[in-house]
């Protein structure tokens, strides 16, 4: 009976994962095709790479995704340990219900309509559309994800800590940047490094916030993904992919060694 | 001591009201802008809608203005079967898709939350990792494979199982598929923190009364993650309600879903006051189950405290 429970368990194991990254694999796999054609192996070879780096305009596009990433994951984690400190400390205010409503509703609702809604904004406001838009926007739709993580890091937090200092004479400020912010802080990271990923990764929202002359990677990449599959485009899929295994391997290491 | 509280209860202000401040103007104002427009008659020019109201525009004008109001957007909506057939098909297409996601999602929770407690949290990480890769990506991935000439059927049909290509891609098959690969993680964390929270000793106790595994699954397991299943699939059913990029890159030129059609009215045809109708009538449609979703986490939130 053990047995059985134990060979199921791997079989699901098996498939959960060959399911996850079969076809991240095959995407990889297929950036070395010397052959422009999809399901034909034509041999090894990196001059999709090659091509990459002669494409003026990818590149452009990759700077300014970073860039965007940047600022509105600052601002993102910023104003989403604010509001997270407000929801956790501040018990029941007035109007307690549509800030949390706010919050949350981001975390699940449709991009389109909050590109939309952030679009018609920047239009009856006259703002021109371009790199700042997308940064606005951005921090807007990622902030929810910071609260959320910090939240669950301050709900666990012994207060007794923070009243200590005070009583010891540490001012409101002093108590938060001595006693606060080193506890939570690995949230607050975790909460940046999620920030800076989404931002990065989004289409449908900075194409309704951007403007000419502020094309993202994405969208970059998503012109070219209408017209078919190509090499090109399985080759920058596996820079990027690299880019984020990286950073992942790196964090998980970095928390591991910490736990230890 | 009496000062440093009202200096602490001033700063305490400042810590809500800058983030509130942020979601004011740029995620609740929005909307009320989305509802204004929607109500507008469409036009032609740029901005392509007729300002139903300006910022100078005093009180008294504004009540003038409310009776011209027009519901025209909406009519329209419901009079172009275009809409309601995409409301139709991205309800359904998005409903397949959260079951099918919730059957591959509750054997792989369960297995990794029935690990041992050592390599659980390896487990879950290599699970979650592909969320944090490109959602694009890994919706591109599934063109290759899925294609008329691509990997699946190109395999299929040199081993022989399949004489001609299955003509998946293009279909709503291939969005479902799409749905429950990128939305996975979101319905696999839930699942798995209900199932991980379980006390063992419930298992242990059912096994000793004599409950055959299948009996303790059904009678305990189960029911106790109920409120994992009801967390993820609305996890999942709520944005792929809206999805944009899957119906577009896997589906057909035929294929209605709302997001395609909201991207298409807004970019190709260039018609904002419809677009907005339908974002609004999106929203009310996903209001039952948003609402929901903020019960299930203010009382999380709750219970935590």
């Amino acid at each position: 009976m053990r047995a059985g429970a134990s060979i199921a368990r791997t079989g699901a194991l098996a498939a959960g994962f060959a399911f996850l990254y079969g076809p991240i694999l095959l995407l990889v796999i297929y950036s070395f095709n010397a052959s422009r054609l999809v399901a034909v192996w034509g041999g090894v070879s990196t001059r999709w790479y090659a091509a990459l780096l002669q494409d003026a305009q990818l590149i452009a596009s990759v700077r300014i995704s970073l860039l965007v990433a940047m600022f509105s994951a600052l601002i993102a984690t910023f104003n989403g340990t604010l509001a997270a400190i407000a929801l956790v400390r501040f018990g029941r205010f007035r109007t307690r219900t549509l800030f949390a409503g706010a919050i949350y509703a981001p975390l699940v609702m449709p991009e389109v309509i909050l590109g939309l809604s952030l679009l018609l904004l920047f239009v009856a406001l006259g703002i021109e559309r371009g790199f700042w838009t997308i940064v606005a926007a951005h921090a807007t739709f990622t902030m929810c994800f910071v609260t959320v993580i910090v939240q669950s890091r301050l709900v666990n937090f012994d207060r007794a800590l923070e009243e200590a200092a005070m009583d010891l004479g540490a001012g409101p400020v002093r108590t938060f940047t001595a006693i606060t912010l080193p506890l939570i802080h690995p949230a607050i990271a975790a909460g940046f490094l999620l920030a800076f990923t989404l931002s990065l990764d989004d289409l449908v929202i900075a194409s309704f916030t951007a403007g000419p002359g502020s094309t993202t990677l994405p969208m970059r990449v998503y012109s070219q993904v209408r017209l078919g599959v190509s090499p090109e485009i399985n080759a920058i899929s596996t820079l990027m992919l690299a880019v984020v295994g990286i950073v992942l391997l790196s964090v998980a290491a970095l928390s591991r060694r910490r736990a230890q | 001591m009496d000062s440093r509280w009202t200096a602490r209860a001033h700063r305490d202000w400042l810590v809500l009201a800058i983030p509130y401040g942020w979601l004011l103007i740029f995620f609740l104002a929005p909307f009320a802008l989305v509802l204004k427009i929607s109500l507008s008659q469409s036009a032609l020019r740029q901005p392509p809608y007729e300002p139903v109201f300006s910022w100078s525009d005093s009180f008294q004008s504004l009540l003038g203005k409310l009776s011209t109001l027009s519901l025209d957007s909406f009519g329209g909506l419901l009079s172009d079967s275009l809409y309601l057939e995409s409301y139709i098909s991205s309800v359904l297409i998005a409903a397949v898709s959260t079951i099918v996601t919730l059957l591959v999602a509750y054997p792989f929770a369960l297995a990794i939350a029935r690990s041992s407690p050592k390599i659980r949290p390896i487990l879950l990480g290599l699970a979650i990792a592909p969320f944090w890769t490109s959602f694009l990506i890994r919706v591109y991935a599934w063109i290759a494979i899925l294609k008329d000439e691509g990997l699946l059927n190109h395999f299929l049909l040199s081993i022989g199982v399949i004489d001609a290509p299955l003509g998946i891609f293009a279909t709503n098959t291939a969005i479902v598929i799409g749905i429950v690969y990128s939305y996975l993680p979101f319905m696999l964390l839930p699942l798995y923190a209900a199932i991980e929270g379980q006390d063992p000793a419930l298992l242990e106790a059912a096994a000793d009364l004599g409950a055959s595994p299948w009996r303790a699954f059904s009678r305990i397991t189960l029911p106790l993650s109920a409120r994992g299943i009801v967390a993820g699939s609305l996890l999942v059913f709520i944005p792929a309600v809206g999805e944009f990029v899957i119906p577009d890159l896997l589906g057909g030129s035929d294929t209605l879903m709302i997001g395609r059609t909201l991207w298409n009215d807004f970019f190709l045809n260039r018609d904002w006051p419809t677009a907005s109708a339908a974002a609004i009538v999106l929203l009310i449609l996903l209001v039952g189950p948003l609402l929901v979703y903020e019960r299930v986490q203010l009382r999380d939130e709750r219970q935590r405290a």
